[in-house]
């Protein structure tokens, strides 16, 4: 049972955090942030584990995770 | 009765860096400086220092910037061409307003040129040497004895601007010997390093750098570095003469100024009024002093080891109705007293 | 719940600056998280390259200096034999360490300087717009090798963590990636283990890190991940080159 939270100013949307998730349940939002980026969000709190391999593969330290 | 030495000048200039606390020496070998960093291999382990024989001069220039970044005194030393190597540090060194000595025994030049001495690193060691907008402190001794004193002041100075100071000796200066006193070294009042890279424990991170990209920051920077040199003007220092009934004043610096002081001694016995003007600061050049005495002496006589660098200085100096003559004795052998005595007769 | 993964304390809570996907980010993660976690922030001294490294100091709450392009591990040198119980890094990429500051390096992994060396190899220059590296692999198109490098003209690619492993004073040599989950996590070890080195004295370690750089490779931040599989890893395996156990060089 894990949560994700993402910072989505810290975003870039570089998606390398959807390589990483190993239930592919990151998606990316409809509304951009104030860079342009349109950044990731995790699609459903029921099936993530906190694994932390998203928030492990981020360059912009953007992702805390709860487990 | 004061101890007495009777050593080479490198050496003591490096006994007057120990004895003013400099506790790192990081070099690389090149005539004709060896005796220093041979001397520093010896002495420093004995003081608990530390001393590297760096790869290059590259190398040395930039383990000083670290030295000096932790709070440490620490000094270099090389000729001409190895100090041609540092600027790209002395830059940084000045930039991230960091403390370091710096000694040129020059030789001569350009290239590889040969292992005697020469003053063709003047404008190298008093216009910045490097890229940018700033100065170094330069320190022009003429006795073995000035090596060792002079050493003294360099690390104070150093410490108390945070700024690079050139010590400009040549090979005459380095290798010679003659006896010099003892003296102790008696440490300047300076303000604590609390800018250094200690480990930021108990305290907000320091940074040394010289990176300026934010508006306006670059600007600020170099104005405020340029304050510091207009403050440095304080240091001033020179030797003056005979010049009170002088009718011409040799200006010069260095071993051209040691010879001319026999020069002048024998001009005298022949009836000529000759004195000297011998700046040690080159930077802050004793300008106002010599406009001063130009005020009364009309007529200069600019002596180097070199094809014409200090002069320029002078020429800029001296009041407008003020001549100034120019005798150079470019690298390859020092020059003797006669034949600067013939150089005076000719502009007498 | 309880939070499993949050920012390091040695990493400022600002943005980075760098591209999407690049991994400089992810490469200031763990060497924070490798500071964190030996209690090391109040006693470590950073010393920055010049290139995308040069901004270390806007990152790491740390003391930093910077050194002139290619000098890190001299100003290190300096830095470490002044203040002998603190603990010194360079971070540097593949200009400032395998080109201009070959001798740097070399010499100060030579002398066993007990620092740390954390190399980020992406082969190419990416603050100055992409240009050809030491680390360039052959046939690769740059801005200064519009045909694909080539060993006639530019000589082949250099491996640095296996030619600083023959050195005696070099104490650890490693080649890590990050381009997937698993490569992250043996990263994560090997800057951890890097560090431990110069906690116990052991003498240079040095981390080589294949990276990233999206914009100067010309794709995004998935195939670039794909060209670290495909193209890097090949000609720079990953692996540890040396590992001294106990001091036994002394």
């Amino acid at each position: 049972m894990g949560k994700i939270v993402v910072n989505r100013e810290r975003c870039k949307a570089c998606a390398l955090c959807t390589l990483a998730c190993p239930k592919k349940l990151i998606v990316f939002s409809k509304e951009p942030n104030t860079q342009g980026f349109y950044p990731a969000e995790p699609s459903s709190d029921n099936e993530c584990n906190g694994c932390a391999l998203c928030a492990e593969s981020c360059p912009d330290v953007a992702i805390e995770v709860w487990r | 009765m004061e101890k007495r030495l009777f050593i080479k000048g490198n050496e003591a200039l490096a006994i007057g860096a120990i004895k003013a606390g400099c506790r790192f020496y990081f070099g690389y070998p090149i005539t004709p400086q060896n005796d220093i960093p041979e001397f520093f291999s010896k002495q420093l382990a004995k003081v608990e220092g530390c001393f590297i024989q760096a790869e290059s001069e590259v190398a040395s220039i930039n383990m000083l910037l670290g030295a000096s970044a932790a709070g440490a005194r620490a000094m270099t030393s090389s000729s001409s061409p190895g100090i041609s190597l540092m600027q790209e540090g002395i830059s940084y060194l000045a930039g991230s307003e960091l403390p370091a000595v710096i000694v040129n025994i020059t030789r001569s030049g350009p290239g590889l040129g040969g292992i005697s001495a020469s003053q063709g690193d003047y404008f190298q060691a008093t216009r910045g040497g490097g890229h940018g907008d700033y100065r170094t402190l330069v320190l022009a001794p003429h006795s073995v004895q000035e090596m060792h004193d002079l050493s003294f002041l360099a690390f104070d100075l150093a410490d108390k601007y945070r700024n690079p100071v050139v010590i400009l000796g040549d090979a005459v200066l380095g290798q010679m010997q003659e006896t010099m006193v003892d003296r102790s070294y008696r440490p300047m009042e300076l303000p604590p390093k609390d800018w250094a890279l200690t480990g930021a424990l108990g305290r907000n991170p320091n940074l040394i750098k010289s990176l300026y990209l934010k508006e306006g920051e670059m600007e600020r920077h170099t104005w405020k570095l340029f304050e510091k040199y207009q403050r440095m003007k304080e240091e001033v220092r020179y030797e003056v003469l005979q010049d009170e009934d002088a009718e011409l004043v040799i200006a010069a610096f260095g071993t051209a100024a040691r010879v001319s002081k026999t020069a002048i001694r024998l001009a005298r016995s022949e009836g000529l009024k000759v004195g000297l003007f011998r700046p040690i600061t080159l930077f802050p050049f004793p300008g106002e002093a010599l406009n001063r005495l130009s005020q009364r002496v009309k007529r200069f006589l600019s002596i180097e080891m070199n094809t014409g660098q200090m002069v320029e200085d002078v020429k800029l100096s001296v009041a407008r109705d003020a001549d100034v003559h120019f005798y150079g004795h470019p690298p390859g052998s020092p020059p003797v007293p006669e034949e600067l005595l013939e150089a005076i007769k000719k502009v007498y | 719940m309880k939070q499993v993964f949050k920012r390091p304390q040695s990493l400022k809570d600002v943005p980075f600056h760098f591209c999407p996907g690049c991994h400089h980010g992810t490469i200031h993660r763990l060497v924070a998280e490798a500071i964190d976690h030996y209690n090391l922030r109040e006693r470590t001294i950073g010393v920055a390259g010049v290139g995308c490294s040069v901004f270390v100091y806007e990152y790491f709450d740390i003391d930093v200096a910077e050194a002139p392009h290619g000098r890190a591990p001299a100003v290190a040198t300096g830095l470490k034999r002044v203040l002998r119980d603190r603990i010194i890094f360079t971070y540097q990429g593949d200009g400032d360490l395998a080109s201009i500051g070959m001798s740097e390096i070399v010499h100060t992994a030579n002398r066993g300087e007990n620092i740390t060396v954390i190399f980020v190899n992406n082969t190419v220059y990416g603050m100055t717009g992409g240009q050809m590296a030491p680390t360039t692999l052959l046939g690769q198109q740059t801005t200064t090798s519009p045909y694909g490098r080539n060993f006639l003209q530019d000589g082949y690619p250099i491996r640095m963590a296996e030619m600083l492993a023959t050195l005696e004073g070099t104490s650890f040599s490693a080649r890590v990636a990050l381009n997937t989950s698993a490569n992250l996590m043996k990263a994560k070890k090997a800057v951890r283990r890097a560090f431990e080195m110069q906690i116990n004295d052991m003498g240079f370690s040095f981390v080589e890190l294949l990276s990233s750089c999206p914009t100067n490779w010309g794709t995004n931040s998935l195939k670039a991940n794909e060209r670290v599989e495909k193209e890097l890893i090949p000609y720079f395996p990953l692996g540890i080159f040396k590992e001294r156990k106990g001091t036994d060089h002394l």
